[in-house]
Formats: structure tokens, C-alpha cells, sequence
């Protein structure tokens, strides 16, 4: 453990001997060139930022300020780019200087652990690409719109600044720190920076989060799906289209991947039709109109199926295809929300954020805004994501920037668009969708009296548009279809009609996104499943040390079992809740993934304060704070409220108290049986929360405690890798700058052989 | 003539870029890692423990450490 590498001011002058010119060429920029290099603020460079500053501040104002009949999605979209261009190019750059620190001469673990496979260094814009796709699933897409509720505002304010000030950071220093030691993961820096104590609660509360994950995840889907032949087929049919991909490479030309992800691509095109034609048979209509319960136990057999067979059969081909639909997907709703500009009439803050009583998820905007959209704005998931694969790949240390902060903030306009999707339905047609067959009764005349009642401005259900809606979307009903994904899909679809192929295509479009969001889900259903079994098997394997081989099957299928079990028996409680399922278990993934930001970002302090960078402690501890403040309290709320709509054990009380009267019904629970099942959801709702939160506490706790002892010591230490002279060079950013340029060039003349110098071991 | 040429830079800058992201460069860069390790071994006197695998066996192999170390996916 070298105290000497810690210290990376990027001046010559170094103790560990580091050289920017180890060869005939430098592999770092000089720092004093890089510094004057962003000093000099030429006219041009300041038209731009004057540009952009002046556009920027124009949308919010047309935002947030100006209160017309409607806004237009374009200024969503300016003032996003706006403020995530600012915020990468001034804030980013003040953490790089005062805590990352970043040095070129420094080798990366892809270059002196390069092995060719999974060290290996990546050109920065495909490592881009691949870091996006991986940190980017169905969180942003769903968080946001069961959010719009809201009104438009506050979930447009915290996925944007919370993006800049908090989510990024996180997945930047995350990504950064796991680099410096050699790509560790999240739970490994963790046990190093907190302790046994810190780093065990920190590795629990992972398993139990991911299970949750996984389980609402999952929900979202069977959501989706159910009574819905069209989905059940075009979706079930990327089962043997990721097989037939996946024997493909491995039997017949291994390695092609971008051929066979266009075919497989091809195939899902004409699975998403062949649906359309599914859905108007009768067999369709016969055998796979599947109710919530049925879909679900599909979802955890397949889930354990998929979990144990070998990844080329099924994980890997379903990701690239994955990976295709991602990138095209998003690519191509951009392109359409530009062009079509839809206008948006939903209020800028809804009644509901004040008095807490919304039906899609109940509670006030503070805290659970912040725990509904969490993904998109801070997203606890990434820091697992941002220590795995990306930084075992990165080429050179100044990149992380770019890689991390940037990445995230593409994840934060998905987020957004997703937001101008939802919001450009009618408002009427959103609450009938998202509110929960208990309020709705789950027919068309009964969500039409229930949105009705709600006495919104503006609002006013017919049962025809509902009716026509459903058959527009190619859907038997689009009442109560809660979990957000749904509504994207019929946001979608709205906007992309209007640019391709008008009212008749709607259906196409409807299922093209539905598919999109069950093929990330299913993904991460099985990867999820995947990694919480390994993290099992490493626990049990202390007690029972067979069980550390995680080639040995029995064991492998017994603790993949018993994960899928975990996940399944909450899917299955969302699936069958009297009260709604959604409603009741949204805030709890939204906690759960706060929470694992709350840690990442408790491991980050510590590690920032151990270097002794205690001016700069802030730029942590504020998301940290933020992060632990409203998930704390969104978990306190969720135990101790005494609203039985908002308090787990209030409505376990409820319930029970009604049972105990002898009442046959009590609230949206027809009979006893429905009311038992209310109070055992609500103890297991209620139980995992606490579960959460001390874990969390403990964490954050030692977080404190570690930085604390750092400062009484006046630490700096560290638990870096020593340094390693790095002998390549490759430029930071997306774009180079004229000195990167220069020497670039430089590299670029030199003769092949030369070039070629990654070692390793 | 020149607009055609930077239309095929173009469109073999997003193959690149496709292949890339998907992963499908990876059998590539294994061998030119392979290939500068080989260099330097020649110099301390050779080795024959890494044989260049095939790039049927690369691909099956890679599957196969994935199977071993499984990654999350993100929600």
C-alpha cells in the first residue's frame, strides 16, 4: 500500500518516479498546458458558453415560470442539455481538480493488468456506449412517469439538478476510486474503507436490495404483460430468438455479433407484428390472455430457468439484442420528441404534491418524489455497475470523467424524455391507467367515475376515450394498467404516430415499447439473479466451504433457487395485493435504490477523506447527506405514519383491527381472505423496510466514524493500487482538445510496432 | 468523389462504432494483446503457457468467464 501514489498532483516532481515522457513520446499531457489550456477564454469559447447559459436559463424560465394553457417538450429537452453541458463542463472539472485528481502517467488496470479479456483497454467513446448500456435498463423509463402525478416540475427540477449535483458524482467517483484499485467492486472498498462491521452491512443490504430490484422489476413486466396476448407473444417469442442467437454464435460463427443482433433485431420486428395477428386470433385470445398470477409464475419459472443455464445460450445474445433496441430506441424518441414538439397541459405542481393522496403512489412530493424517480436522477444500482466491468477497461485516467459523469447524464435524458413521453398523454387517460384496480375496479365506466371524482382542473374521462385508446393501442383495456410501463408505451407510441405512420401504426409502436422495456427487464431479471446467487454462495461458503465452488451444481441450483424464491414471493405478494401492488411497493424500490446510493456515496466520503482532502469533503457529502435525509426519512414514514395509505404497520393495524372486529370487509378488500393478505403484505412491506434502513444507518454510521478518525489523524492515506508508469496515451473526452490534438498527431506518426505496448502482468 | 468518400468514412465510423459498443472487437484486441505479449516474452527468452486461442475457442471461452463472474444489469 503505497501512501507515496496517493499523492497525484500531476507535477513532475513525484515520489513514486512517474515520468509523462517515459519513451519517445509523452503518455500525458503536461498539467500547465492543460490548466492554460482551460483558462484561455477565447471569443468564440465565450459566444458558446453565453449560447448555452442564455438557452439554458430561457427554458427553465419557460418552465417554471411562465403559465400558459401548455409548455412545449422542446423546452424539457433544451433545458436539460443546457444544464448537463454546464454542469459537466464546470462542476465536473472542479471535482476532477480538487478530489479525483486524475494522472495520465498513472497506467490504468487495463494497461498493467492487461490480460486481452477482461483488462482491456477500450477506446473512450465505445467504453461510453458500453458504460450507458449498461447502467441504463427500465428504471429511468418507469420512475419518472408514475412521478408525473406530480404535476411536471418537480420531477423535471430533481432528475436534471439532482443529476448534476448528486447522481453523476456518484457514478463518477465510484468509477474512478474502483479504477485506482485495480477495478475492486463496491462491497470489496467498502469492507476496505469501513470495516468489518460497515463492510458486512454494506454487502447484506446489496443481497436484500437486489432481491427487491429485481421483484418490482419484474412486477413492471407481468404488469405489462398481463391480459395482453399481443405482449405475451412478441415478448415470449424473444425466447427463442435470443436461443436461436445465442447456437448461432457459439455453433455456427462465433464472434459475429453485430450480424446476428440485426437478424435477431429483424426477428423481433416480426415477432411484434406476428403479435398483432396473434392478438386477433382466436387461439390468441384463448391461450394467451393470461391473468397477473399466471404471468407471474411464467416470470419465476423462466427466471430460474434462465439463471441456470450457461450465458451463451440465452444472457448474452437477449443483451446484445438489448443493447440494439437500447441505442435505437432512445436514439430514435429523441430524434421524434424534437420534430413533433409535443405540447403538454399537465399543471406544473399537481394538488397531489402537497396533499399526499395520490393514487398512483401515495405520499407528498418530500420524500417521495425523490424516492419514486430514482434512477435517471441518482441511482444506487450504477455504483454496482461503475466498480464491475468499465473501469477494468478504461485507457487512461483523465477519461473517467467523461465515462462516469457523462454517462450518467445521458442516463438523466432518458429520464427526461421518458417524463415528456408520459406527460404527453391526456391527463384523464394517465390516472385511469395508473391508479390501482382497488380504486378503479379495474373496468372502463368505474375508472371514468374515479378519475372523474378526483375533481382535477382540466380533466374530464369519457368511456370513449378510453375504449378508443384500447383499441388503438391493439390492448384489451387500458384501465389500471399500473407500473408505468404501460403508459411510456402509450406515450410513445402518441408521439411516434404523429412522425410515422399515424393512428394505424399506434399499435405497432405500443408493443415495439412494451418489448423494449421486457427485454431490459427480463435481462436483468436473470443477471440480477445471477449475481445475488454468487453473493450467496460467498457467504454460505464461510460457514459451508463447498459451497465457495460455484461450479458445483446442486449448489448453484439450490442458492439460485433460493434467490429466486426471494424475488418470486415478493413478486408474487405485488401481484395478488388487495391494494394495488404498485402503490404499495414503488417506494420501496425507490428506497432501496437510495439507499445503496446512500451507501456507495458513504464509502466515497470515507475514501475522500482518508486522502485528507477535507476542503473538498463537501461536493460528497452533500449528495450523501441529501441521499441519507430523504431516504431516511421516506423509510421512517413508511414505518412510523399513522396515514394508514402512507405507513406500512398503520395499515397492518387497520386491517388487522378490522379482522379482529369481525368485519367481512374493510377498505378496497372485498373479503377476509383479501384482508389477511393485506396484513401479511404490509408486516413483510413494513419488515423490510426497517431492514433497509438500519443496515443503511450502520453503514453511513461507519462512513462517519471512518471520516472522522481521518481527520483526528490527518490522514492521507490511501488504499490504491501502487502506481504503475503507464506507457500509452489516448485523449480525455468525447471531442479532443487542441493540445490533445497536437499530440495525438505525434502518436499517430509513430510506426506500428512502436505503438503497441500494453503488457500487463 | 470526395462526398462519396466521406459518406464511406462515415458509415465505416458507425460499423466501428456498433462493433465496438456490442463487444464484437474483442477477439481482435485479444490477439494484438497476444501478439505484443509474445514480443516481449521473445525477449526474456520465450514462453509457450499462452497459446493463441482460436477465435471459436476465444468466444466460447469468454462466455464461459462470464458464466464464472457474473455481471449486474441495471435497472
Amino acid at each position: 500500500m503505497g501512501a507515496a501514489s496517493s499523492t497525484s498532483e500531476g507535477t513532475t516532481t513525484q515520489p513514486t518516479a512517474l515520468k509523462r515522457i517515459p519513451h519517445d513520446l509523452a503518455v500525458a499531457l503536461d498539467p500547465e498546458e492543460l490548466a492554460a489550456h482551460d483558462r484561455q477564454w477565447t471569443p468564440l469559447k465565450i459566444a458558446i458558453w453565453s449560447a448555452i447559459s442564455l438557452l439554458g436559463g430561457l427554458s427553465w424560465v419557460m418552465l417554471a415560470v411562465v403559465r400558459g394553457e401548455t409548455v412545449n417538450a422542446i423546452w424539457f429537452v433544451f433545458a436539460a442539455i443546457c444544464t448537463y453541458l454546464i454542469g459537466y463542463r464546470f462542476y465536473s472539472k472542479f471535482i476532477e481538480k480538487h478530489i479525483i485528481r486524475p494522472d495520465d502517467r498513472r497506467a490504468t488496470p487495463a494497461e498493467y493488468k492487461a490480460d486481452g479479456k477482461d483488462f482491456a483497454a477500450t477506446d473512450r467513446r465505445v467504453l461510453f456506449g458500453h458504460h450507458f448500456a449498461a447502467i441504463a435498463g427500465a428504471g429511468p423509463l418507469v420512475g419518472p412517469v408514475l412521478a408525473a402525478q406530480l404535476g411536471y416540475l418537480p420531477g423535471t427540477i430533481w432528475i436534471i439538478v439532482g443529476v448534476v449535483l448528486a447522481g453523476a458524482v456518484q457514478d463518477y467517483l465510484v468509477l474512478h476510486f474502483s479504477m485506482r484499485r485495480g477495478g475492486r467492486s463496491l462491497g470489496q472498498m467498502a469492507r476496505d474503507e469501513l470495516g468489518v462491521i460497515g463492510g458486512t452491512a454494506a454487502l447484506i443490504a446489496t443481497l436484500v436490495i437486489m432481491v427487491i430490484i429485481v421483484a418490482i422489476l419484474a412486477l413492471v413486466v407481468t404488469n405489462a404483460l398481463a391480459e395482453s396476448p399481443w405482449g405475451v407473444f412478441s415478448v415470449g417469442m424473444t425466447i427463442p430468438i435470443a436461443l436461436f442467437m445465442g447456437c448461432y454464435l457459439r455453433f455456427f460463427r462465433p464472434g459475429k455479433i453485430t450480424e446476428i443482433s440485426i437478424i435477431g433485431f429483424v426477428l423481433l420486428i416480426a415477432a411484434i407484428i406476428g403479435g398483432g395477428m396473434v392478438n386477433g386470433s382466436e387461439w390468441g385470445q384463448t391461450y394467451l390472455l393470461l391473468d397477473k398470477v399466471t404471468i407471474a409464475w411464467g416470470i419465476i419459472i423462466y427466471g430460474f430457468i434462465a439463471a441456470i443455464l450457461p450465458v451463451w445460450l440465452l444472457l448474452a445474445p437477449r443483451d446484445y439484442l438489448s443493447t440494439f433496441m437500447k441505442i435505437g430506441t432512445i436514439g430514435m424518441l429523441a430524434v421524434a420528441i424534437v420534430i413533433i414538439r409535443p405540447e403538454i397541459s399537465v399543471p406544473a405542481v399537481s394538488e397531489f404534491a402537497t396533499s399526499g393522496t395520490g393514487p398512483v403512489v401515495a405520499g407528498t412530493l418530500f420524500p417521495f418524489l425523490f424516492v419514486t424517480i430514482a434512477c435517471g436522477a441518482l441511482s444506487g444500482f450504477h455504483a454496482l455497475i461503475a466498480s464491475g466491468t468499465t473501469p477494468k477497461l478504461i485507457q487512461k485516467e483523465r477519461q473517467t470523467r467523461f465515462i462516469g459523469y457523462g454517462g450518467m447524464l445521458m442516463e438523466s435524458l432518458v429520464a427526461i424524455m421518458a417524463l415528456v413521453a408520459a406527460l404527453s398523454i391526456d391527463r384523464g387517460i394517465y390516472f385511469a391507467m395508473n391508479s390501482s384496480p382497488a380504486l378503479t375496479g379495474g373496468t372502463v365506466q368505474g375508472a371514468v367515475a374515479f378519475v372523474n371524482g378526483l375533481g382535477l382542473t382540466g380533466v374530464n374521462l369519457t368511456p370513449d376515450m378510453l375504449t378508443d385508446m384500447a383499441t388503438n393501442v391493439g390492448e384489451e383495456t387500458i384501465v389500471s394498467r399500473t407500473g408505468g410501463a404501460p403508459t411510456l408505451a402509450v406515450g410513445l407510441s402518441h408521439i411516434m404516430q404523429q412522425l410515422v405512420g399515424g393512428t394505424s401504426m399506434m399499435s405497432f409502436w405500443y408493443h415495439f415499447a412494451i418489448m423494449f422495456e421486457a427485454l431490459f427487464i427480463l435481462t436483468a431479471v436473470d443477471a440480477g439473479t445471477r449475481v445475488a446467487r454468487f453473493m450467496l454462495q460467498d457467504s454460505l461458503g464461510n460457514f459451508f466451504p463447498k459451497f465457495k465452488n460455484t461450479s458445483w451444481r446442486p449448489g448453484a441450483w439450490a442458492a439460485t433457487a433460493v434467490m429466486v424464491a426471494a424475488w418470486g414471493a415478493v413478486l408474487l405478494m405485488g401481484v395478488t395485493d388487495p391494494l394495488g401492488g404498485i402503490n404499495t411497493l414503488f417506494p420501496l424500490f425507490g428506497i432501496a435504490n437510495q439507499l445503496l446510493a446512500a451507501i456507495a456515496l458513504a464509502v466515497c466520503m470515507a475514501i475522500v477523506a482518508k486522502r485528507g482532502l477535507f476542503k473538498y469533503l463537501w461536493i460528497v457529502a452533500l449528495p450523501l447527506g441529501f441521499a441519507a435525509v430523504v431516504t431516511i426519512s421516506a423509510s421512517f414514514l413508511k414505518i412510523f405514519s399513522t396515514t394508514p395509505g402512507i405507513g406500512y404497520f398503520a395499515q397492518n393495524r387497520a386491517f388487522s383491527d378490522a379482522l379482529a372486529a369481525g368485519e367481512t370487509s374493510f377498505g378496497t378488500a372485498p373479503n377476509v381472505l383479501a384482508m389477511e393478505a393485506v396484513v401479511r403484505n404490509t408486516m413483510v412491506q413494513g419488515v423490510l423496510s426497517i431492514i433497509f434502513v438500519v443496515l443503511s444507518i450502520i453503514v453511513i454510521l461507519t462512513a462517519i466514524q471512518a471520516t472522522v478518525r481521518a481527520y483526528r489523524q490527518r490522514s492521507n492515506a490511501t488504499s490504491e493500487d501502487d502506481a504503475v508508469q503507464s506507457q500509452i496515451y489516448a485523449p480525455a473526452g468525447f471531442i479532443m482538445t487542441p493540445p490533445e490534438k497536437v499530440l495525438q498527431a505525434e502518436w499517430d506518426a509513430l510506426p506500428v510496432h512502436k505503438k503497441i505496448t500494453i503488457k500487463g502482468h | 468523389m470526395t462526398l462519396l468518400a466521406g459518406v464511406r468514412r462515415g458509415a465505416r465510423g458507425v460499423v466501428w462504432y456498433l462493433k465496438g459498443v456490442l463487444g464484437e472487437d474483442a477477439y481482435e484486441k485479444y490477439v494484438a494483446h497476444h501478439a505484443s505479449e509474445c514480443e516481449t516474452d521473445a525477449e526474456v527468452g520465450g514462453h509457450a503457457e499462452h497459446p493463441l486461442l482460436t477465435e471459436r475457442e476465444f468466444w466460447r471461452d469468454q462466455t464461459d468467464r462470464q458464466d464464472k463472474n457474473p455481471q449486474g444489469r441495471c435497472c
